[in-house]
């Protein structure tokens, strides 16, 4: 039989916010544990929450970026539950009404773009850490209270990798407008996911599992494949499948169950009778839009249509905004566009993969490459020799003028300089010069290496294929 | 003057010793020493002015118990909204009052410390649960005090100890520093000896608080000033209905008086149907009892409070452990109360239907306020009961509370003033109710009373 893999995922992006959702404490991540907190975030008697003004921007901005509708009018509920690192013993987040419903996001896929619905984009403020030591466990309260969204998709997606995709997709848009870093690492992301399977072409869906515990997008793909292919077996089987929250554990690279006790969990959800409902207004909205950065799908057309570029440079140009942005400053007032986006995804993006580094922490800056393409350009360098100065500029961090100057790197154009030196190398070639008349034109090379060598790279070349060309032909007579 | 502060201190601090009466749960004299001498130096409205503070309201530096075993060894590491201002205003804090452990209860019986007797009647309760601020106040041990009012905390005590009992408007006063019993209906207020004292301590602790998001941006006017206007033409509406059974004699007696003296006045009465009167009870109970269920779960001994200090098999033993040993049996009550009516399956019969009963009950209150400028009614039924007559029947302790809850799930301002006193000489109150903010009407009407009995 053919089975139908039906998804939906719960993404927690983690908000940039300068302080936390509800009180003033700092956000910053990697700060010593239990320093970040007040008697509003560690839940002492008598504290009350007050809402932080850009989380709620920070949906909007979301919400925007997203197709979503945005609700005038939303509150805040109580999620119930104990633990020790959630102090008040409640969550504040949202439940019957959020701020951002009934949107959308277009995937890529074979077929060409696919829209993956959102449910729901909501508000809430994160739990603090855990930390299971031998001695017992550690309780890290910075992280509580720090403002969260909870992007819930509809069962949209239908494959594992396409699960892989919207998460990349959805991080790109969401990273695009800057409320967010997205990064699973940190746990600035985090992905929960709903699987079911059903027999092609039916209609209602099976009975759906839940994964959580999965640290990057692999593990997502991984973990839903795993579990794909469990309920698939099951059901070929004949044994039903269990409503259940699973595991994935990255060791084993299995999904195991959740204790039972552990999940089955009644939040007694609430209205919060703390703080008041968020009232938008037109003019709030307004104001988000005019400042809402271009998102990827607009960048990615205009890169195609304003710079004449190809749909794949312009992707891979567009896929971080923060690459788009550094195009973008190199290229203004630079005339060969096609030059700079061959350098910037070929050396550029080398650069930053080797040293693992973002754009951000790029040594060469966009003013820096430019000022070295244009020698190139101007053909006052040679293609060979702008490679070297690059390097140079990366690990001295000196200005391509400089290091031109001070190690003589500029182009050889002068015919007389060169014909000197090409007669030099041709009469040192007696055996070469010879096949070459025979008909071996292809050596023709093995010279211009000569050449590149004895000048280490700042021979003009076309000039020094004429003249080489003129001696090898000439002396045929 | 700055000596006669200190001499009036030294001999209260004698009295205090000489009673066994568990009015205060905390008088720290080295720390009271030294707020002493601060205060003295600021010159304020509240400059002299001793006063109490219910122990569920945090005051930095001393411990906030909320009378529960629970917070047995928990200190404030701030100042409530309204102790900061009363600080500014140069007002003196002497201690923490008992109370029935977390605000719940309508005798102070039910406190870790021990139960308050009334200073009027040691045989009979002061009433709750700010029944140590009242009898703090009526035994003449404090200028003010502060209480809490959820469903009457501060007009029930106030009435049975012959004092004056304001709650304030829902947002009036802001609630940062007050321990939540249940978020939406909780206000501080002041219990007083007189009407112009209580205008005098709300002008200082009302108003906006950036971090209360749930008190109100209205302007407050001065309220000692309102109070010299005159109640002439007010039309105050009666619910005739309301006290046709179920009100003591003494209480109804005492209640005539009071209308007959305002009339005088140029005050004029009407009649008035309040038609939900009777869905009150409950919707308060269910209401009241969910939120303080989520409210009290911070209370689980892991980062204060009293903990288990064995090893335990698993989490959930260590809960439960520390919060059965930690709450008293009404506490348990409610948080189980509250949790029950919030848990799925039941939400919707209960909550749900209870916030809609909530609404009818606030709707029928702001309509009838448009058309009189206030409501009057006893503030209990009964004068004020033995101790330990209720303690063991918890629905005819809650029946206490009937013409005070509905305020509460209304937020409407209420003020309990003495009237002509009961049998027995025990005191009644008389409960004046206004339109949401106009604390003055109800002060102006409370005042005139007042002045009438002399």
């Amino acid at each position: 039989m053919n089975w139908e893999i039906v998804i939906g995922l719960e993404v927690h992006v983690q908000l940039k916010t300068q302080s936390k959702a509800f009180c003033g404490c700092k956000t910053t991540y990697g700060s010593p544990p239990n320093s970040q907190t007040c008697p509003v975030c560690l839940g002492y008697p008598g504290a009350l929450p007050v809402l932080n003004r850009e989380v709620v921007n920070s949906a909007i901005k979301a919400g925007l970026a997203t197709h979503s509708k945005i609700r005038y009018r939303s509150g805040f509920a109580r999620k119930n539950y104990f633990y020790p690192d959630l102090p008040k013993g409640y969550q504040i987040s949202q439940y019957t009404d959020p701020i951002c419903y009934d949107g959308y996001i277009q995937i890529p896929t074979e077929e060409g773009k696919k829209k993956i619905g959102l449910i729901r984009i909501h508000m809430e403020e994160d739990a603090g850490k855990s930390m299971h030591t031998e001695n017992g466990t550690l309780i890290d309260l910075n992280r509580c209270g720090i403002p969260l969204l909870e992007i819930v998709s509809c069962p949209d997606i239908r494959s594992p990798q396409e699960a892989y995709t919207y998460l990349t997709t959805l991080k790109q848009i969401i990273r695009y407008t800057g409320i967010s870093d997205c990064n699973m690492e940190e746990g600035s992301l985090r992905c929960d996911a709903n699987l079911s399977v059903r027999p092609m072409g039916e209609k209602t869906l099976g009975t759906r599992t839940e994964l959580k515990n999965m640290n990057s997008f692999h593990g997502v793909e991984k973990a839903l494949a795993y579990e794909a292919n469990r309920q698939i077996t099951c059901l070929e089987a004949g044994e039903p499948i269990e409503q259940q929250t699973l595991l994935w554990n990255e060791q084993t690279q299995r999904a195991e169950p959740m204790r039972s006790k552990e999940e089955s969990h009644d939040y007694r959800y609430f209205p919060e009778p703390d703080l008041v409902d968020v009232q938008l207004t037109d003019a709030w909205i307004q104001d988000i839009k005019a400042v809402m950065p271009e998102l990827p799908e607009e960048r990615l057309s205009r890169f195609i249509k304003h710079y004449g570029l190809s749909e794949e440079d312009s992707l891979v140009l567009t896929a971080e905004h923060e690459i788009a942005d550094y195009f973008e400053a190199a290229v203004q007032g630079f005339q060969d566009i096609s030059l700079m986006n061959h350098w910037i995804r070929g050396e550029i993006l080398r650069i930053l993969k080797e040293k693992q580094i973002s754009i951000d922490q790029c040594p060469i800056s966009p003013k820096a490459l430019r000022d070295l393409l244009t020698y190139l350009l101007n053909k006052k360098i040679t293609p060979q020799t702008a490679k070297t100065v690059l390097d140079n500029m990366v690990k001295t961090g000196e200005s391509a003028d400089k290091i031109i100057e001070k190690k003589g790197l500029l182009s050889i154009t002068s015919s007389e300089e060169l014909d000197a030196l090409i007669r030099n190398i041709v009469e040192k070639h007696p055996e070469e010069v010879k096949k070459y008349r025979q008909g071996k034109t292809q050596l023709l090379g093995f010279f211009m290496g000569q050449v590149m060598k004895a000048t280490k790279g700042r021979a003009d070349q076309k000039i020094t294929r004429h003249i080489l060309q003129r001696y090898l032909d000439a002396t045929e007579e | 003057m700055k000596d006669s502060i200190q001499d009036r201190i030294s001999e209260l601090l004698d009295n205090l010793e000489k009673t066994d009466n568990p009015i205060f749960i905390t008088i720290d004299k080295d720390w009271l020493w030294k707020h002493v001498k601060e205060q003295a130096t600021i010159e304020g409205p509240l400059s002299g002015k001793i006063i109490a503070v219910k122990d569920n309201i945090n005051v930095r530096g001393l411990p906030t118990t909320c009378a529960s075993r629970i917070l047995e060894t928990y200190y404030s590491l701030y100042d409530a909204t309204v102790i900061e201002k009363i600080r500014v205003a140069g007002g003196i804090l002497l201690g923490k009052t008992n109370m029935d452990e977390f605000a719940m209860g309508s005798s102070t019986e039910y406190s870790a410390w021990g139960e308050v007797r009334n200073p009027i009647d040691e045989t009979r309760v002061p009433g709750g649960s700010s029944g140590g601020s009242a009898s703090a106040v009526s035994a003449g041990f404090v200028d003010y005090a502060l209480g809490s009012d959820t469903g009457g905390s501060i007009r029930q005590p106030a009435a049975f100890t012959g004092t004056v009992g304001l709650k304030p408007t829902y947002g009036r006063v802001s609630r940062y520093g007050l321990t939540a019993y249940a978020s939406s209906f909780d206000q501080i207020g002041p219990i007083t000896k007189t009407v112009s004292q209580s205008a005098e301590l709300l002008n200082v602790i009302a108003g906006k608080d950036s971090r209360d998001s749930t008190s109100a941006d209205v302007p407050v006017p001065n309220y000692l000033k309102t109070l010299q206007e005159k109640v002439q033409g007010y039309v105050v509406g009666i619910p005739w209905h309301l006290l046709e059974k179920g009100v003591d004699e003494d209480v109804l007696e005492s209640f005539k008086d009071v209308i007959s003296r305002l009339e005088k006045e140029g005050v004029r009465f009407k009649k008035i149907e309040l038609k939900y009167a009777d869905y009150a009870i409950a919707t308060y109970y269910i209401l009241a009892t969910a939120e303080a269920s989520s409210n009290l779960a911070r209370f689980d001994g892991v980062r204060y409070g009293v903990n288990a200090k064995e090893q335990l098999q698993d989490l959930f033993s260590y809960y439960a452990k520390n919060r059965s040993k930690g709450f008293g049996p009404e506490v348990k009550r409610r948080i189980m109360l509250g949790t029950y009516v919030l848990s799925s399956g039941y939400y919707e019969a209960y909550y749900t239907r209870g916030q809609k009963v909530r609404n009818l009950i606030a709707q029928e209150f702001f309509t009838l306020l448009n058309e009189v400028d206030a409501l009057m009614f006893p503030t209990t039924p009964t004068t004020a009961f033995k101790l330990g007559e209720n303690v063991d029947d918890p629905l005819k302790m809650y029946l206490n509370d009937v013409f005070t809850v509905s305020v509460n799930i209304a937020g409407l301002p209420a003020i309990s003033v003495p009237g002509k006193p009961g049998n027995h000489g025990l005191p009644v109150g008389c409960q004046i109710i206004g339109n949401a903010y106009e604390e003055g009407t109800i002060l102006q009407l409370g005042h005139t009373i007042e002045r009438s009995r002399i």
